[in-house]
């Protein structure tokens, strides 16, 4: 056993017992050291446990990674999902804060009341929705999948642009200003809520759905009639 | 008063006998022949709804700029077809129920003929003398498939628009109702086929007549196509062009999909390994041609040849009023569901991208799965088929006296 | 009085009259089999035809107020919904579940065929020079049939292939994004997309638009005689997939390569993956042939410069197209 390893078991054996466990640099060797390394200097690949350096990826990228419970993931190469944070509120505010101390961009503020929903939409077809789907539903990455917006919240849409996590391209200021992810932001709030005046959305993904509606629901439905109306064979 | 109109209309255009025969016209009675009507009456609901669409929809892909109430697309460029579209659901008072009513007809109407098809094919209908019933729908499947495609419009070449929706609203339609026409024409001059049994012989046909049993049935049959597609159409959004945002070259949306009835092309689009078939530098068959012209050439020309490869395969040659129950013809029934299980493999393939964000299945996974599927599924439902079709007939024929058994 | 008179003359003469006609004509044979009435079901079909009319102008007062798509739809669907219930009760109840019979029409009216072929061949008797009118009355069929054709092509060549060939990209073009601001070099920044319009032409022309991504100068292995398309590691290729025309909207760009796929182009209809580093060739999916790539350069204020046009046909593969 490595002693990176060894140091984690003991710790996570006398955290509790200290009581500290709010204490960022403790949850930081308790749950990252093992593939980002001491002080965030990362671990290069070869051996069971690697990942990415943190020096310089801020609180932007830590907060992202902790809220969106993609981080801490079991093996380096699995593809994160959301999930619910194994840490608590104030956790999770000690170690970002903690991961931020290396260095690197703050947390953002978006502004979405700011945006402009039009500009939104155009904003996001033209760059987020050949991955994402243009109703924020989420699509397929050859490799990997783009995770839906449903649950995203304002402060992680404004930091995802920034870091571009797992697969996704980073966008720069120059690319996007923050008033434009501001727009972006009040566009993915909308399709969150949609405009379904047409009734029921069935997951604003189009035709596979409608397909489905048509053969089991009408099909369905009218063979039904028909079955009730004709006669069974002689 | 039923005297006097019919001594009137006989007077004029000498229409009693034929009526007088009409009205006892025979139906022969089986859930499976309304197949047909469905999608004859959905075909009705889609004209009707779409000669009102037209007096809203503008067929011009001439640059204008948004300015409407719904503020997503404020001030956004866009066609006028898009516009009209986001008007006729917005604005026009019961625009919507309507677009959604017509859209909703048009899913239905090809789920209903593909039910139909299947119906024809698995009990043997197509044979002599409704051959040539059954080769008049290839192009009525043929045109419907066209015009639901051209539906859903051509952008980037703007001379093709106007032209295209000419082809939309009058072309196609017209002559998707003239070959409708025929086919019930011929279907009515020799008349329905039936199930076997008491008294129904290749001879003489037995059913419930026109009037006074057929007509409310059919009647109310037309009234629940109506009532679902309208219920649809006012519940179950479809195709909300205003969440999609308007077409540009340069943007792309994950997983665009068209309709659900070009599903199976997408599929082999996918499932097609990457090549072009090229000669020096130049191409001579780009790689689409497979899975979105030849395959469902394919899928085509096997239903038009199937009536002439089982005449050739049984060498019969006879007229045929009965129809066959599908397990006693376990061979047909079993390439049917073979060849049906291939394209229904396809089928699935075309939503392997929401399966792998689903499901999480990756898509290069799929890709091989569906390709191994093609090969494995199809002549496996062969042999299943037909095996289970030759213990039902077995079991059947046991269960009748021997002298019925089939000759 | 006198009308009222003359009125009741004309009553008891009718009625006279069709009482006498009535009893002349002996009682028809039933066509239609009897069959118990059914004064419930009368009336229940009564009330759905009822119901049925109070949803239809349910249907007119929503329209006139304000005409909200879902009640539209319920009132109009429940109404043709009742109409049909009242139909299938009609047809179950109120009418008798006949067995009728009738022949299947005979397989062929032999008399008439035998004397459709003597008619056509007694017709043709006199004629001597058979032959002669058959081949001309052909030909001026055929003729007439492509003239009536022929104002077709007024409609002019549907698909101009030309259009699509043309190209906005030449020596010098400058590369500007969606809003006209010129591209600079250093603002591709590893793991950024950007998408790129040739400056001054139209967007929407199918080789307009363009995808510029920077590939780690080492990573890059282009094609012989592309050595210097790609300053400081930028490539750019043309954003329509060469599948079947979709734009490559997708960049795939792994944050920490070691564990992640390499960085990829995709389409998001098909899903062809191309890679940027070696001259936008196939990775996976359907797409034949590698995607367009444009030679770059970096113009004297770092601004980025297209060296000439594409190094090959953009948009979908059709036949004849050059690679």
């Amino acid at each position: 056993m490595r002693p990176t390893v060894l140091i984690v078991v003991l710790v996570a054996l006398l955290v509790p017992q200290l009581g500290g466990a709010d204490s960022g640099a403790d949850l930081y060797l308790q749950s990252c050291v093992t593939c980002h390394g001491r002080g965030g200097s990362g671990v290069p690949p070869g051996g069971k446990h690697f990942g990415p350096p943190l020096q310089g990826v801020g609180a932007q990228a830590a907060d992202f990674y902790l809220t969106t419970g993609y981080m801490p993931v079991q093996r380096a190469d699995q593809e994160p999902v959301r999930k619910s944070s194994p840490f608590s509120d104030a956790e999770l505010r000690s170690l970002v804060q903690f991961i931020g101390s290396f260095g690197g961009p703050p947390v953002p503020h978006p502004r979405p009341e700011r945006g402009s929903v039009s500009e939104g939409l155009e904003l996001f077809t033209a760059n987020c929705a050949g991955c994402h789907q243009v109703a924020a539903e989420g699509g397929l990455v050859v490799g990997g999948t783009a995770p839906t917006l449903a649950d995203s919240t304002p402060i992680q849409i404004a930091e995802a642009v920034r870091i571009g996590p797992y697969l996704m391209p980073r966008f720069t200021r120059k690319q996007l200003d923050d008033r434009q992810v501001d727009s972006i932001i009040r566009y993915v709030q909308l399709a969150q809520h949609p405009d379904d005046r047409g009734g029921w959305g069935i997951g604003h993904l189009g035709p596979i759905p409608e397909g489905l509606v048509a053969w089991l629901i009408a099909g369905a439905a009218l063979v039904g009639v028909a079955a009730v109306i004709g006669g069974r064979a002689p | 008063m039923i005297r006097r109109a019919t001594r009137f209309l006989d007077e004029r255009a000498g229409a009693a006998p034929f009526l007088r025969k009409a009205l006892r016209y025979v139906f022969p009675d089986h859930w499976s022949f309304l197949l047909g009507e469905i999608a004859l009456y959905s075909f009705v609901v889609l004209v009707l709804t779409g000669i009102y669409l037209t007096l809203f929809f503008e067929p011009s892909l001439k640059d204008t700029v948004y300015h409407g109430s719904y503020e997503p697309l404020q001030g956004q460029k866009m066609s006028e077809a898009y516009r009209s579209v986001v008007d006729i659901s917005f604005k026009v008072n019961a625009g919507l129920l309507i677009r959604q009513t017509h859209h909703w007809a048009a899913d239905v109407f090809v789920v209903a003929i593909v039910l139909h098809l299947l119906r024809v094919f698995f009990t043997g209908a197509f044979r002599k003398p409704r051959d040539y019933s059954v080769v008049m729908s290839v192009p009525i499947v043929g045109a419907s498939l066209a015009v639901l495609v051209w539906g859903a419009g051509y952008p980037g070449i703007p001379s093709f628009e106007g032209r295209m929706y000419i082809a939309h609203v009058f072309l196609l339609p017209i002559a998707i109702a003239v070959l409708l026409s025929l086919h019930l024409l011929l279907v009515v001059a020799r008349h329905h086929t039936q199930f076997p049994g008491p008294k129904r012989t290749e001879r003489r046909v037995v059913g419930l007549p026109m009037v006074p049993g057929y007509v409310p049935r059919t009647l109310g049959l037309a009234l629940a196509v109506a009532a679902v597609l309208v219920l649809l159409g006012g519940l179950v959004q479809i195709n909300p062009i205003w969440q999609w945002g308007p077409y540009s070259v340069a943007n792309g949306t994950n997983g665009a999909q068209p309709d659900w009835y070009l599903g199976w092309l997408i599929g082999a689009l996918r499932l097609m390994p990457g090549f072009d078939v090229t000669i020096g530098d130049y191409t001579l068959v780009p790689n689409p041609f497979w899975g979105g012209v030849l395959f469902p050439m394919l899928v085509f020309a096997f239903l038009f040849a199937w009536p002439t490869i089982e005449r050739r395969r049984t060498d019969d040659r006879d007229v045929h009023n009965l129809l066959d129950h599908p397990s006693d013809m376990s061979w047909r029934t079993a390439v049917g569901a073979s060849v049906f299980s291939f394209v229904a493999v396809v089928f699935l393939a075309g939503s392997m991208d929401r399966i792998a964000v689903s499901v999480g299945v990756p898509y290069t996974w799929q890709i091989w799965i569906f390709r191994a599927g093609l090969l494995v599924v199809p002549p496996l439902v062969f042999v299943v088929t037909r095996r289970i079709c030759s213990e039902l007939s077995e079991r059947k024929w046991s269960e009748v006296e021997p002298s019925m058994a089939r000759e | 009085m006198r009308r009222l008179g003359r009125w009741a003359i004309a009553g008891a003469v009718l009625l006279v009259g069709r009482g006498q006609r009535r009893r002349q004509l002996p009682p028809p044979e039933p066509v239609v089999d009897a069959w118990e009435p059914a004064p419930r079901a009368e009336l229940l079909v009564a009330g759905l035809l009822l119901l049925a009319a109070a949803l239809a102008v349910a249907f007119i007062v929503i329209y006139a107020g304000g005409a909200d798509t879902q009640l539209l739809g319920l009132a109009l669907g429940l109404c043709f919904g009742t109409l049909a219930v009242a139909s299938i009760v009609t047809a179950f109840r109120l009418t008798p579940p006949e067995e009728a019979e009738e022949p299947y029409p005979e397989r062929f009216h032999s008399t008439e065929v035998a004397e459709v072929e003597q008619i056509a061949s007694e017709s043709g008797r006199p004629l001597t020079r058979r032959r002669l009118l058959g081949l001309t009355a052909g030909s001026a069929g055929l003729a007439l049939g492509v003239a009536l054709l022929a104002p077709v092509a007024s409609l002019g060549p549907v698909f101009d292939t030309n259009q699509l060939r043309r190209e906005p990209w030449r020596r010098g073009v400058r590369l500007v994004d969606s809003e006209g601001r010129v591209l600079r070099a250093d603002d591709i920044e590893l793991d950024t997309l950007h998408t790129a319009f040739p400056e001054g032409a139209n967007p929407e022309i199918l080789a307009s638009p363009i995808v510029v991504v920077r590939v780690e100068p080492a990573r890059l292995d282009l094609p012989v005689g592309r050595r210097n398309w790609a300053p400081g590691g930028i490539v750019a290729y043309s954003k329509v997939c060469t599948h079947a025309g979709c734009a490559v909207a997708l960049y795939r760009a792994p944050h920490f390569e070691p564990s992640r796929p390499r960085p990829a182009l995709v389409c998001p209809c098909h899903y062809s993956t191309f890679d940027p580093a070696t001259g936008g060739t196939v990775l996976f999916g359907p797409a034949g042939r590698p995607l367009p790539q444009l030679p770059l350069a970096v113009g004297p204020k770092g601004e980025l410069i297209a060296l000439g046009g594409f190094s090959g046909a953009v948009g979908p593969s059709w036949s004849g197209v050059r690679e």
